[in-house]
């Protein structure tokens, strides 16, 4: 299964590389990959639940451990099953596109990642998976690189599922802590350890964090209509079939374990209603195919929380059939929408209209997933939308009544996106548009036929798929059986208000610009200017630190280091220091000692009061040997070594600096100077004092005496100072030089790269 | 500063300071001195010779661009570091031949990250100057 994981990841880093000839049959082939997983892994469902250990990170308790089980399952048949029918499509619509390769490899990795997180006991593991289709959904929105609109919403789908996922890291860490333990299965074993736990409402609330961000929940569900602007293959896979129910897969994953409490189902059920409401309404103002499509994708997934949050084991179920029915009718749709939009140009249901005499096979795959979006018998759709009626029917009549407002909302978005552009007559303009090759047309047609086969024969999945995932999120065995047809009840009734309701408002609602500026309007007041306005805010502040931190002049550098050490040092100090000397040290002072410090002190002054640069310069040179002639008096020969190469140096590369600025020193007095004066001999202050306290201060020799002992037991080394630096921290010297490169690269480029006028950023 | 004095003397200087590098270098085991230092005595020696004689002359006579040092520096050390682990030891761990050599001592896996300091540092150091005094 490992093996099986890994290998899209493989197949993705074939797929990038690049390749002259043939690139269309590669790209092509690419779908081969779903396929073949698709058929190992149903026919390794028959052992399901089946565990397997991988060990990764021995130390900590992060494994590769995969857990196959019935809601792993459904997860995987729509990764690989829906994911065959994208590759084959995406294959045909990236026909002779430049970058088709890359699409494929991000698509690669995308599947990859997704399986990995469906499949991960592990609750880190899901975590990277988790985060690595946040990426690769952000290269695949930002796939047309040039269009800023497309860049600005995949940041903008990056930065929240982003976010949502390192808030949900902080939670499964926080679980992993209670429990004991990061197995996900193991958790489940001790679910009244941890719903007991005094930390479990925040635990429950950072990890729902994550899942409503990823599966686009109001108010963060502004991403995904904007993630829209991805090529329609990635739009069909991604953000309806797949990633968004990343969210769904973690809350119905984590149900046996954090779920039934009434902060959990309270929370889902306001939540998911809200959304699944909300979204419905806006979708019916779009007149973009796609658009209409994100937001009735937003509304179901709110339906999908909402199920899961009602919590009853009726809602479980419908809960269940509904990703199947969602997943095969809204990958449907997308797939119409883009072969719509290849062969017409154009997404914008207003304009277009009677495509099915020129595209017929696809107006069928379009009227076959409308109608099981609307829950018409005999489509699956039906039976999904009996069992989620059946599920609020026990909850009273409000949540019913959301239920069947929304289904209403989402009959008429369907009929928008899947009947509308073939009905009617023929726009002249569209005259000469032709159906696309087989491979564009196919896959939609499939998944839309699905959508009635199931509907026909509930019992082809009602013993593979969903009486396994039922088992998964509730834990207890699935007793009922799937039907069309239940009899003359209740819920028939609801049933046929929706579809009546439905059809008679599709008939009314007919999609404009200004039904659709209407809605724009209204995003004015929306979630997504409020986070947006939050962004802005925040990079605007990193701005302006930055600005005045990293001002680029080395003098306010120098003054904000000294400020931030004079600070630190005295406070300490001030709350330590004992001013005592210890005098016991202290020798005599010979004569060389008083001359060098004579020097020292010349040239200190000189450096200060000097008007001419040049002398300064030669100053400071002198000033450095003076010291360097210290330490060779308090035998440190190797520092004095360096000290004189270094300053050697340093004057040079100061006059070749200096060679190009005004020679003299302006002579004018200005508070500048006081402003340095008083931080320089605060500063100078400041060292003496500490110089002076480490003298009486005992210190600890264990270090140096550990490397004078060892230095040559251990390093075969007499020069201590040497066998430190090339040997016990070789690592840091590694470091050191490598940073000593960058900064001599720096400081080429920076003084060699001569911008052409117009590159410059001013 | 084009003296004839000086640019004789540099003449001779370079080679004999770049061996007192090479020097410095290797008694750093034992004494003072290492990599960091002889590199520095040894792009001081390079900087000498440019002031005599000009930048142009001392590119001629080091036919390679000083930065090249760098990428050779890092990677002898780094190697030096990563040869133990095919000996099954930890990285960095110090490898040396059993016997010694004249003048040397012995050699070992230290010798050469050292060799690599001070490639990286003469690199550093002369591309730093060297590009600063070709600007303007």
């Amino acid at each position: 299964m490992l093996i099986a994981l890994l290998f899209p990841f493989l197949a993705a880093a074939l797929l990038a590389l690049p390749v002259r000839e043939k690139r269309d049959l590669i790209v092509r082939l690419s779908a081969l990959v779903p396929l073949g997983l698709l058929s190992f892994f149903i026919y390794n469902s028959q052992q399901t639940p089946t565990m397997q250990r991988n060990a990764w990170l021995r130390d900590m308790p992060v494994s590769l451990d995969l857990y196959f089980d019935g809601l792993s399952f459904l997860f995987i048949l729509l990764i690989t099953g829906i994911g065959t029918a994208i590759f084959v499509y995406a294959g045909a619509y990236m026909k002779g596109h430049a970058y088709s390769q890359r699409l494929m490899a991000f698509l690669m990795l995308f599947m990859g990642a997704m399986l990995g997180v469906v499949l991960s006991d592990n609750l880190i593991a899901l975590f990277v998976f988790w985060e690595l289709t946040s990426i690769s959904s952000f290269f695949l929105i930002g796939f047309n690189n040039e269009n800023e609109a497309s860049r600005k919403s995949a940041l903008t789908a990056l930065a929240v599922t982003g976010s949502g996922g390192l808030v949900m890291l902080i939670g499964f860490i926080g679980l992993g802590e209670v429990a004991g333990t990061y197995s996900i299965q193991e958790i489940i074993a001790q679910r009244d350890a941890v719903v007991n736990h005094t930390a479990y409402g925040w635990i429950t609330g950072l990890i729902l964090f994550g899942a409503i961000t990823k599966s686009a929940q109001f108010p963060f569900h502004f991403w995904l209509p904007g993630a829209m602007k991805a090529p329609t293959p990635v739009s069909a896979y991604l953000h309806s079939a797949t990633m968004v129910k990343a969210g769904i897969y973690l809350i119905a994953r984590l149900t046996p374990a954090l779920g039934d409490t009434p902060f959990w189902n309270q929370t889902l059920l306001v939540l998911g209603g809200v959304t699944m409401l909300y979204a419905a309404f806006q979708s019916l103002f779009h007149k973009d195919m796609k658009s209409i499509l994100a937001y009735s994708t937003v509304s179901a997934l709110g339906i999908l929380v909402f199920l899961l949050g009602i919590g009853t084991s009726a809602s479980i179920l419908a809960a269940s059939v509904f990703i199947l029915v969602h997943g095969l009718y809204k990958a449907t749709l997308f797939l119409v929408t883009g072969i719509v939009d290849h062969e017409t140009g154009s997404r914008d249901v207003s304009q277009l209209s009677g495509l099915r005499k020129v595209m017929l096979p696809v107006a069928i795959a379009g009227l076959l997933a409308a109608i099981s979006n609307a829950g018409i018998p005999p489509s699956f759709g039906f039976i999904g939308k009996d069992l989620i009626y059946e599920a609020t029917e026990l909850k009273g009549h409000l949540l019913t009544a959301l239920a069947v407002l929304t289904n209403i909302f989402l009959l008429v978005a369907g009929f928008l996106a899947g009947w509308k552009p073939f009905a009617g007559p023929l726009q002249p303009e569209h005259q000469k548009v032709h159906l696309p090759e087989m491979a564009m047309w196919l896959p939609p047609l499939l998944l839309a036929s699905l959508g009635i086969l199931f509907g026909l024969f509930p019992q082809l999945i009602e013993k593979t798929i969903v009486a396994p995932v039922f088992q998964s999120i509730s834990g207890t065995a699935f007793t009922g059986h799937l039907a069309l047809w239940h009899g003359f009840n209740f819920v028939l009734l609801l049933s046929s208000i929706t579809i009546v309701g439905g059809l008679v408002l599709y008939f009314i609602i007919k999609p404009s610009t200004a039904l659709n500026s209407f809605i724009v309007k209204s995003e004015k007041f929306g979630p997504k200017v409020i986070l947006t306005g939050i962004a802005n805010g925040f990079d605007l502040f990193a701005r302006l630190y930055t600005k005045f931190f990293q001002n680029g002049y080395l003098r306010y550098y120098i003054i904000f280091i000294m400020l931030t050490l004079i600070g630190l040092l005295g406070f300490e100090m001030w709350h330590y220091t004992t001013l005592e000397t210890n005098n016991r040290l202290a020798t005599e002072v010979t004569f060389y000692e008083g001359v060098t410090i004579f020097i020292l002190l010349v040239s200190v002054v000189i450096i200060v009061f000097s008007q001419s640069r040049l002398a300064s310069v030669a100053a400071l040179g002198v000033m450095g040997l003076a010291i360097c002639i210290v330490f060779v008096f308090y035998s440190a020969p190797d520092l004095a070594m360096t000290q004189f190469t270094i300053d050697t140096l340093t004057v040079i590369l100061f006059v070749l600096v200096l060679y190009k600025l005004p020679k003299f020193i302006p002579l004018r007095f200005t508070p500048h100077h006081i402003r340095d004066a008083v931080i320089a001999l605060g500063f100078g202050a400041l060292i003496s004092i500490l110089t002076l306290e480490v003298l009486t201060k005992n210190v600890n020799r264990e270090i140096s005496e550990f490397y004078a002992a060892n230095s040559y037991v251990l390093a075969k080394g007499k020069n201590v100072v040497n066998v430190i630096l090339v040997d016990f921290r070789g690592a840091d010297t590694i470091v050191e030089i490598a940073v000593l490169s960058i900064a001599a690269i720096g400081v080429f480029s920076l003084l060699k790269l001569r911008l052409p006028k117009k590159e410059r950023i001013e | 500063m084009r003296t004839l004095i000086l640019q004789t003397a540099s003449k001779y200087l370079l080679p004999l300071l770049l061996l007192f590098s090479i020097f410095i270098l290797l008694r750093g085991h034992y004494l003072p001195g290492g990599g960091f230092v002889g590199g520095l005595i040894a792009s001081i020696a390079f900087i000498l010779h440019a002031f005599a004689n000009g930048l142009p002359q001392t590119r001629n006579l080091m036919r390679i661009h000083p930065g090249f040092l760098m990428p050779v520096g890092l990677g002898l050390s780094f190697l030096s570091g990563l040869f133990p682990m095919f000996l099954n030891r930890p990285f960095m761990t110090g490898i040396w031949f059993a016997e010694k050599v004249a003048v040397i001592g012995s050699i070992g896996t230290a010798l050469f990250f050292d060799i690599g300091v001070y490639l990286v540092v003469i690199g550093a150091s002369l591309t730093i100057i060297f590009t600063i005094s070709e600007s303007n």
